[in-house]
């Protein structure tokens, strides 16, 4: 699965994307970012508050509570401020 | 007609309004970057292909609500300045009610409907411009 990262939150990853196989137990994309918190110092500094994260589903925003089985890309990022 | 457009190239007004016109009625609107605060850049950040079909169903509802004969929506993104136009929105009915209040719900439903982040420079520092809860009452006013 691909994951995508935007302003800030790619900041502090410092990737724009990268591949993931999570484990079976993440079925949300809740889950994701849980999962992903614990995978090093830059995802647990950008998901330390969920209530400023959102997200897409191949392309098309969608709640947290959003299952990611079959997904091809999800996406996650700040509030939009665009316009 | 539906034109969308998302890319670093300066918004060409003249040309653009010129594709714009049909009906009887032509909306615009231009948004240009300010300086507030002593900004000397501001950055926009977008979701490639996500941010082009976003205002394409944005201009798909303006066209069918107010039975449009344009929707025109071009963003510029990458580094832009004080002065610079950031955003042209154009819209043409028969009737200027339609051509008005269209614009109106296009520019509004951009503020929060479309992946775009702005990142301000100002002096040594840079900074996510955070989201406004007076966008969303704006967009909301739509639903």
């Amino acid at each position: 699965m691909r994951l995508v990262y935007f302003a800030w939150v790619r900041e502090r990853i410092g990737l724009a994307e990268e591949e993931v196989s999570p484990p079976a137990e993440v079925a949300t994309i809740a889950d994701l970012i849980d999962w992903l918190a614990s995978q090093g110092a830059g995802h647990a500094a950008a998901f330390a508050d969920t209530t400023r994260l959102r997200a897409a589903r191949d392309q098309s925003f969608v709640p947290l509570e959003t299952p990611i089985a079959g997904a091809s890309e999800i996406a996650i990022f700040p509030p939009v401020t665009g316009g | 007609m539906i034109r969308v457009r998302v890319g670093p190239e300066p918004i060409d007004l003249a040309a653009e309004l010129e594709k714009a016109e049909q009906g009887g009625a032509v909306a615009t609107f231009t948004g240009i970057v300010r300086a507030d605060d002593g900004v000397s850049e501001l950055r926009l950040e977008h979701y490639p292909g996500a941010t082009e079909a976003a205002l394409e169903v944005l201009a798909v509802e303006a066209i069918a609500r107010w039975s449009l004969h344009t929707a025109t929506i071009v963003h510029r993104v990458g580094p832009l300045r004080p002065g610079d136009r950031i955003v042209f929105v154009a819209t043409s009915a028969d009737h200027r009610a339609a051509a008005l209040e269209s614009c109106a719900y296009l520019i509004d439903r951009l503020k929060t409907d479309a992946p775009f982040w702005k990142r301000e420079t100002v002096g040594e520092t840079k900074r996510w411009v955070e989201p406004r809860t007076t966008d969303d009452a704006a967009a909301d006013r739509w639903k």
